[in-house]
């Protein structure tokens, strides 16, 4: 018997397409439509082709830019990933002092990012903030405005407190879902401490890590607000990431053109490294 | 391989315990001596993981000890007993090959990679795992899954014992009854400590010499699979093993022996006095369906009973018969015939026990 087609059924995507275009297409489209014209005011835009995808990727200040934003991703994964599974291994199981410990990694998650900034900002001053007096005061010498590797550290710190409680969450919630049995049999193995971790649980996490490197790779490769209120991209422009020289392009210096060609680039490297990650991890072990 | 003993042991989950009902292991002692093939044999629920789990150190026990070669080892952990168990529900580590799962506990000993291999490749022959060797365990099968699974505890040659907790549930029967026969052989072949924990009893008597029938928290038989036919210590342990289990009677005493629903037994003048120095009254007689004497002709020690039922069996018969108020089951030949709605059963003196407060009476009374 031939199959009948019937191309009707189509018609049922509709909606979400529709939904799909007004939520990412159309609004994407306007920025295509801005890194293609040269805009002077209204009424006067002029085609320019690939002129500013050509500038941008010349241009010197987004190149160090976007050398600190792959450094500054860099390190934030290299921290808070090890020392996240380190914290969920090291969480109570079970009773009260499990749901203190949770609610307590939870607290720097419900924080506002521009105030997560300014709790640093001031946290970090040699004068009335805590740290920075009492480095002082132990004699280092610790000024994250003047110094380029002070503002750096104080920029990763507040990163890490702020992120980390993430990452340990999601590998807490992964270590739970192992069955009681696994630890047994291991036992009985005699399975050393390390032998455990690397075998049962590292494995076991394999999915909640790929969440964990994807969203703490994206955030902080799109970080804006916390560094920007800590520092303000100082000293000099040390700790400017991409989402700052890019708002800086676009509203300060009204440069949508460029910014608009740079958006998509930026939109282009977050896509690719999360799907260079992604495929890793996931074929990490898929021999046979 | 070490003796393993059982001093006074007791185990309750709650942290106060109030009474014998709150605890899962009631206390007692037992030995499993070494080099021993062992059943532990009872329902579900009678205890039988929480003793294996206190063997091998994964459970500490409330009270008592555990000693192995006359070593205390209750505070040491499995690892220090040096101990293997195999668990109801297979356990592989999946993100290894089935190779790496197996040489996994020799590893972790600090074993020589030559000896591994050859150790490795041993067990993966009998277990027949040898095709599959260098396969992710992650896409076994639940049956290779739970060879994987014992085979980690049969690699290890040197442990004080192996437990296995109802490992065969898992598995399809025709291939139950072949790792069945391959664990005798291993036994055999390592002269290993070997206690397995079953509901079965035709699975603890194809494996073990000796059976321990567990009810309610207690050990309340250990004797070879004959002795506990023949012989039930407990009226549990006569209704468990066998099929049908044994016919269990409450009986009174009557001046000349017992009596039930008016029917007067008579039994050995010595059980009569086992009854006549105890005080309880929850006496019952028992006998195994095998051992009641049919017959379609009246005779002196007969009873004339109601067949209820004739269950055509193949190679034998059961017949379920109704005595006073009373069902009893007889088993019977495949040839034997059965007549009308009436016959004559008698109960050989030899294999009619007495039960006094559910356990077994024997012999002269004090």
């Amino acid at each position: 018997m031939n199959k009948v087609p019937n191309n009707k059924a189509w018609w049922l995507v509709l909606p979400v397409f529709i939904l799909v275009a007004f939520s990412a297409l159309i609004p994407l489209m306007t920025v295509v439509n801005y890194s293609v014209q040269d805009i002077f005011g209204p009424g006067q835009a002029y085609f320019v082709g690939t002129e500013w995808f050509e500038e941008v990727l010349g241009n010197e200040r987004l190149q160090a830019s976007l050398g600190r934003q792959f450094l500054f991703s860099a390190a934030v994964l290299f921290i808070q990933i090890p020392l996240g599974i380190g914290i969920a291994l090291m969480m109570p199981t079970t009773g009260k002092r499990a749901s203190l410990c949770l609610i307590l990694l939870a607290i720097p998650l419900l924080i506002p990012w521009n105030v997560v900034g300014t709790i640093w900002q001031i946290f970090g001053r040699g004068d009335i903030g805590l740290f920075g007096w009492g480095l002082n005061q132990l004699g280092v010498d610790y000024n994250y405005t003047a110094n380029t590797g002070d503002a750096w550290a104080t920029v990763l710190l507040m990163d890490v407190w702020h992120w980390t409680p993430l990452v340990a969450l999601l590998c807490y919630s992964g270590l739970r879902a192992i069955p009681e049995a696994f630890y047994q049999a291991a036992e009985i193995d005699r399975a050393s401490r390390w032998a455990i971790f690397r075998y049962i649980q590292l494995p076991r996490l394999k999915s909640v890590l790929v969440i964990a490197v994807l969203l703490r790779f994206m955030d902080s490769f799109m970080i804006y607000t916390e560094p920007f209120v800590l520092t303000g991209g100082g000293p000099g422009s040390s700790t400017t990431f991409l989402s700052q020289t890019l708002t800086t392009m676009a509203i300060g210096q009204f440069d949508i053109g460029r910014a608009a060609a740079f958006s998509l680039i930026y939109f282009l490297i977050v896509l690719l490294v999360s799907w260079l990650f992604f495929t890793a991890i996931t074929h990490l072990d898929k021999q046979k | 391989m070490a003796e393993i003993q059982l001093k006074s042991l007791a185990h309750s989950y709650s942290k106060n315990p109030s009474g014998p009902e709150d605890y899962a292991i009631r206390q007692m002692s037992h030995v499993w001596h070494n080099g021993g093939a062992y059943a532990l044999l009872g329902p579900s629920g009678c205890g039988k993981s929480t003793m294996l789990n206190i063997i091998s150190g994964l459970l500490q026990p409330s009270e008592g000890e555990v000693l192995f070669d006359n070593v205390k080892v209750n505070e040491l952990s499995p690892k220090d007993r040096n101990i293997a168990q195999v668990f109801q529900f297979p356990v592989v580590y999946d993100s290894m090959t089935v190779f790496d799962n197996l040489a996994f506990p020799l590893r972790n000993a600090g074993m020589p990679k030559a000896r591994i291999n050859a150790k490795v490749e041993e067990i993966a022959a009998i277990l027949e795992l040898d095709n599959v060797l260098h396969n992710k365990a992650k896409n076994l099968t639940a049956d290779e899954k739970q060879k994987v699974s014992m085979g980690r505890g049969l690699v290890r040659d040197d442990v004080s014992a192996i437990l296995f907790d109802e490992p065969l549930t898992v598995i399809d029967p025709q291939l139950k009854w072949r790792l069945r026969r391959k664990l005798k052989q291993i036994h055999e072949q390592f002269n290993i400590t070997m206690v397995y924990v079953t509901h079965d009893q035709l699975e603890a008597s194809t494996f073990a010499d000796k059976i321990a029938v567990m009810y309610d928290g207690q050990i309340v038989q250990f004797g070879t699979p004959r002795e506990l036919f023949e012989n039930p210590n407990h009226t549990f342990v006569g209704y468990f093993i066998g099929s049908p289990g044994m016919n269990l009677i409450p009986v009174q005493r009557t001046e000349t022996g017992v009596e039930f629903d008016n029917i007067p037994l008579i039994i050995h003048p010595d059980l009569l006095r086992h009854i006549d120095a105890s005080t309880s009254s929850n006496i019952k007689i028992g006998i195994r369906p095998e051992f009641v004497y049919l017959s379609n002709t009246p005779s002196d020690d007969t009873y004339e009973c109601q067949v209820n039922y004739i269950e055509d069996l193949g190679t034998y018969q059961i017949v379920a018969l109704e005595l006073g108020s009373r069902s009893l089951l007889a088993r019977i030949d495949e040839d034997q015939m059965i007549e009308g709605d009436t016959v004559y059963i008698g109960f050989p003196r030899q294999w009619l026990k007495l039960y006094i407060d559910e356990f077994l009476v024997e012999g002269v009374a004090e």
